[in-house]
């Protein structure tokens, strides 16, 4: 434990609290142990950021812009500030310093509008009020006059000549290679010589491919309390996917040094990328701070549609050869991701798009170019797959097509082409661990098919509601057709091109009621996946107790990095595997000077921790665990990093820029009514080789999960902007569709463990891989039922039946 | 305005309550009890299923005034309710609820129960545990609650009974597989059986 810290702040009347599990008998990695957290969920006491609350605090709400693009000519917020209830009107003019922007790469999103807006839904000013509505009707009462500006949706319009500048000066380390001021970033990956090799295609298939914006979705909506503390600074309960990027860049803005804004995360109710920008944290410390008060915020749907980052849209051209016999000869293609007003993550998705643009597959001779564009579409960034899953779908599609084009069957075409260990990638980096693409296709391929239905082979009566359009009756089965489609990905785990991606954990063991127990504290963001199961099977597998106590996750240890590119249990679980090691050998040293004397195998034997002893590795008993520390303990905070990366050439591509893949397959199976359009995804089978199961339930619900938002971008999410005046239509549950567990077929999920010499435990990043591959798989089937082209994410009901 | 009703079996009373407020706000925010999840606040994703006199309703869109003088169940009174539905041997009448008796004797669990290891689970709330059902478990509140009501109702459900009676509460982690193993489970395990007979 940290010990009782002098609180500057006084502390909500509901706090997450640590999680100390004991007593299950499967307890150490590779045991599917129970989350600790699970009882607190199911009981309704666990503690969500919406759930922090403070006796006296108010309540925080942002108003947004309703315009895309325009000039903000006045603000008035007199009659606002004049409402009873309300204890603060803020704009940009009030925010404390000259930091006024912030950017998880480029610092270029206002904290408030300021001079313009530049997407629809953006900031631009803050009211706390005593009662959430008086909040909402106050902020109705600011006056704002627009003078609307031209919007610039897409590349054309973005690089037209004359076209509006989405950021008229920029300064970023990006400017100086883009082609046009309106691209945030642009990588080629040029290997080879794509236009020679071209003359050995016997086939040359091209397509171009639409990725719709789809969004994350999560269930807990963006939320939090700031609570000032008496010194000035400020305590902050939220949920986001990494502590201490928040910290950096709400600590500026504020004009308050970093050990100022005392960061502890709240409950996360899903992430999915979504969080890893700021959306109310700086919003709500400013309102604390000037109220003197508590303030919590906690978002509407609609509100969440416009305050996280989507995924990219996404348009791609691509073209692949192959000889007769089945060998691809090369690769070229253009993806243009749409990154909206701000910069996000907007560079790094350009990074992994254009290095994974090949797919799991051996091309030797490529020519690839991947750019983001600035635009007054709704920002994107983050979201699992990360760039990786709009190439996939079109490097999938285009398999489909040269195979069938050779008149070859699609997954042993995939297989002639798969990459293995000591492919060397697009990026001249060699695959230097397994890549089982070719097995985990078999695999996918050999699980045994739903059955048929009933109305598709004795004209039985159907149960309508597994039939497509399911409770609504539309059909009985007269125009319902089958089709079954492949697919497979490549992503990379961690953060990639040179990032220092590092994590710290602090172990502390010691004996308490005659128990050994381990406390492992770090900053990792528990946003559902189960970090925190894991970390206790880490300490007990290594430190040999039972007892586990996970602290909250906060800003008083060091950083752990970000809950995502499926990196967590890699980097802040191999941070905690590392910590435990040097606890080991400190409480073996103790063990040395208590014990050294009695025994030669303390000198000489390798020891190691187990069920609360000391014992040789041929399974002697030195001594208790207990004995050994009595009141002593052994607390260490540690940093680990795992091997480095290095930056893309900026004209080539080329550069170990990943630290490690992961992969994925699936088959999908799809009944469509193609009279009415409608499709039931049917059963939905995936195979992944995750290196090393450290938790096999969790694995297989994090496969499952990934699976099943990737079907969704398949046939029915999309956030619609309105092209021409770049307003989103649909921000509701009730027009932004994600499935329902009607939608979602049967999930079979066939675990491969292929060990990664270089990763802790063997074990591969594995919540991304499965968002990649499900998309094209549906598409697949989709095509496969209906013999049409289908190149756009989601398959609306129109583009089957052509309507 | 000030509201009176019944919340797992304890009588509870909110002053001040401005007409516009939810069943589900005044829960959160007035009677201190979160369990209930606003993910939308629209109706479409269920995280704020509650029973209002035994029927399993969305309460962001129960008008805090709705629920005068009525019997709501919410997931903190999950385990109760279980247990005195499995001890009365059924609920037929949809009135379940605590006795006046259990109701004065009634504690908040304290907040700092860590892990809660240990707790008094209903069997579905096991079930949602030991089947891996919960990732970030924002969803498992009116989950729980939903599929509590359909094993009282139905003691082996098929799998398509589960998917229609909980196609309202969407869940955004888990691809819905192992809730529907949870609810296998549950049923399975038949705690439920006393419980659905006279329904
Ligand atoms: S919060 Fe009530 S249905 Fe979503
Ligand atoms: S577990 Fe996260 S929404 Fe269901």
């Amino acid at each position: 434990m940290a010990g009782k810290e002098t609180r500057l702040a006084t502390a909500p009347g509901r706090t997450p609290t640590s999680l100390t599990q004991g007593g299950q008998t499967k307890a150490g990695i590779g045991e599917s142990t129970l989350r600790p957290d699970g009882t607190l969920k199911v009981t309704g006491e666990f503690a969500y950021s919406s759930d922090m609350w403070h006796e006296d605090m108010l309540w925080g709400y942002t108003l947004r812009s309703t315009t895309a693009h325009a000039e903000i000519r006045s603000i008035d917020t007199s009659e606002a500030l004049a409402t009873s209830g309300v204890y603060a009107v803020l704009t940009y003019d009030d925010l404390p310093t000259d930091v006024k922007n912030y950017g998880l790469e480029i610092q270029d999103t206002p904290v408030l509008a300021h001079g313009k807006v530049r997407h629809h839904g953006e900031p631009v000013a803050l009211v706390a009020a005593d009662h959430p509505e008086t909040a909402r009707r106050a902020a109705a009462k600011i006056k704002i006059d627009y003078a609307e500006l031209p919007v610039v949706t897409d590349e054309a319009s973005a690089t037209a000549e004359g076209a509006p500048l989405v950021h008229e000066n920029r300064d970023d380390h990006h400017v100086g290679h883009v082609p046009h001021p309106n691209i945030v970033h642009r990588q080629p990956i040029v290997r080879g010589n794509a236009a020679e090799a071209a003359e050995k295609a016997d086939v040359i298939v091209s397509g171009e491919y639409v990725f719709g914006m789809q969004d994350q979705a999560f269930l807990g909506p963006e939320s939090g309390l700031a609570v000032p503390g008496e010194d000035g600074g400020v305590d902050l309960y939220v949920a986001t996917q990494w502590l201490h990027s928040d910290l950096r860049q709400i600590a500026p803005v504020l004009g308050l040094p970093p050990e100022k804004v005392r960061m502890t995360l709240s409950g996360v109710g899903g992430a999915f990328g979504g969080r890893e920008d700021l959306s109310m944290q700086i919003h709500a410390c400013l309102l604390a701070l000037r109220t003197g008060k508590p303030v919590k915020i906690v978002y509407n749907r609609f509100e969440s549609f416009f305050g996280h980052v989507h995924r990219h849209p996404a348009k791609l051209w691509y073209e692949h050869g192959a000889t007769k016999d089945g060998k691809l000869t090369h690769l070229k293609c253009r993806i243009v991701l749409d990154g909206g007003a701000y910069a996000s993550a907007s560079p790094a998705v350009v990074g992994n798009a254009s290095s994974l643009a090949v797919g799991p597959y051996v091309v030797d001779d490529v020519d690839i170019e991947a750019i983001a564009l600035y635009s007054n579409n709704p920002p994107c960034g983050a979201m699992r797959g990360f760039g990786a899953v709009q190439a996939c779908f079109a490097y999938e599609a285009q398999m489909d097509k040269v195979a069938k084009k050779l008149g070859m069957d699609p997954v042993e075409f995939r297989q002639l082409n798969a990459m293995e260990q000591g492919t060397i990638m697009p990026t001249g980096q060699p695959v230097d661990s397994p890549a089982p693409v070719a097995e985990l296709l078999r695999r996918v391929k050999a699980m045994p098919l739903p059955p048929e239905q009933q109305w598709l082979t004795a004209g039985a009566g159907a149960d309508v509601r597994a039939l497509p359009g399911g409770l609504s009756n539309t059909t009985h089965g007269e125009d319902v057709v089958r089709g079954i489609g492949y697919a497979v990905g490549i992503k990379n785990v961690g953060f990639s091109e040179g990032f220092d991606d590092y994590s710290t954990a602090r172990v502390r063991m010691e004996v308490v009621g005659g128990v050994p127990v381990a406390t492992v504290h770090t900053a990792m963001a528990e946003v559902g996946q189960g970090g925190v199961t894991v970390h206790a099977q880490i300490a007990r597998t290594e430190l040999g107790v039972q007892q586990v106590t996970i602290q909250p996750a906060d800003t008083r240890v060091g950083s752990a990095g970000s809950t995502s590119a499926s990196r967590q249990t890699y980097v802040t679980g191999g941070a905690v595997k590392n910590t435990c090691e040097h606890v080991r050998e400190q409480v073996l040293d103790i063990g040395r000077r208590k014990f050294g004397t009695y025994h030669p195998a303390w000198a000489t034997a390798e020891l190691l921790l187990e069920g609360g002893k000391v014992v040789t590795d041929g399974g002697e008993v030195l001594a208790n665990l207990a004995d050994v520390l009595e009141d002593e303990a052994v607390d260490l905070e540690l940093e680990w990093r795992h091997r480095p990366t290095e930056p893309f050439d900026l004209h080539t591509g080329q550069g170990n820029g990943h630290v490690q893949y992961s992969f994925a397959a699936h088959r999908a199976v799809v009944e469509v009514d193609t009279g009415l359009g409608l499709v039931k995804v049917i059963e939905l089978a995936c195979a992944q080789d995750v290196g090393k199961a450290l938790n096999p339930l969790s694995v297989v619900g994090q496969i499952q999960g990934g699976t099943t938002q990737g079907l969704g971008v398949a046939v029915m999410e999309e956030i619609i902007v309105d092209p021409k005046t770049a307003k989103v239509r649909n921000p509701s549950f009730t027009d932004y569709l994600i499935p329902t567990i009607l939608d979602t077929p049967t999930i079979p999920v066939d675990v491969l463990e292929l060990a990664d010499e270089h990763a802790p435990y063997g074990l591969r990043g594995i919540g991304e891989a499965p968002t990649l591959s499900s998309t094209p798989a549906v598409l697949a089937a989709i095509r496969n039922a209906t013999g049409l082209e289908l190149n756009k994410t989601p398959v609306r009901p129109e583009h089957l039946t052509g309507t | 305005m000030r509201v009176t009703f019944t919340v797992n079996g304890r009588r509870q009373e909110a002053d001040d309550v401005w007409e516009g407020e939810s069943l589900l706000y005044v829960l959160r925010e007035r009677m201190g009890l979160p369990g209930s999840k606003n993910a939308c606040e629209q109706g479409e994703c269920g995280s704020c299923t509650v029973r209002l006199d035994g029927v399993p309703v969305c309460s962001c869109l129960v008008a805090a005034g709705q629920a005068e003088g009525r019997e709501v169940v919410t997931v903190e009174g999950l385990a109760d309710f279980a247990r005195q539905r499995a001890e009365s041997g059924g609920c037929a009448s949809g009135a379940c609820g605590t006795s006046i008796d259990e109701a004065q004797r009634w504690q908040a669990r304290p907040a700092d129960s860590q892990t809660g290891e240990g707790a008094e689970l209903s069997p579905i709330q096991q079930a949602f545990i030991d089947a891996g059902a919960v990732q970030c478990g924002f969803c498992t509140p009116g989950l729980l609650v939903a599929a509590d009501e359909l094993l009282e109702r139905n003691d082996s459900p098929s799998d398509a009974d589960i998917r229609e009676a909980l196609s309202g509460n969407l869940c955004r982690c888990t691809g819905y597989e192992k809730i529907l193993d949870a609810v296998r489970l549950a049923a399975a395990r038949g705690e439920h059986r006393t419980a659905g007979q006279g329904a």
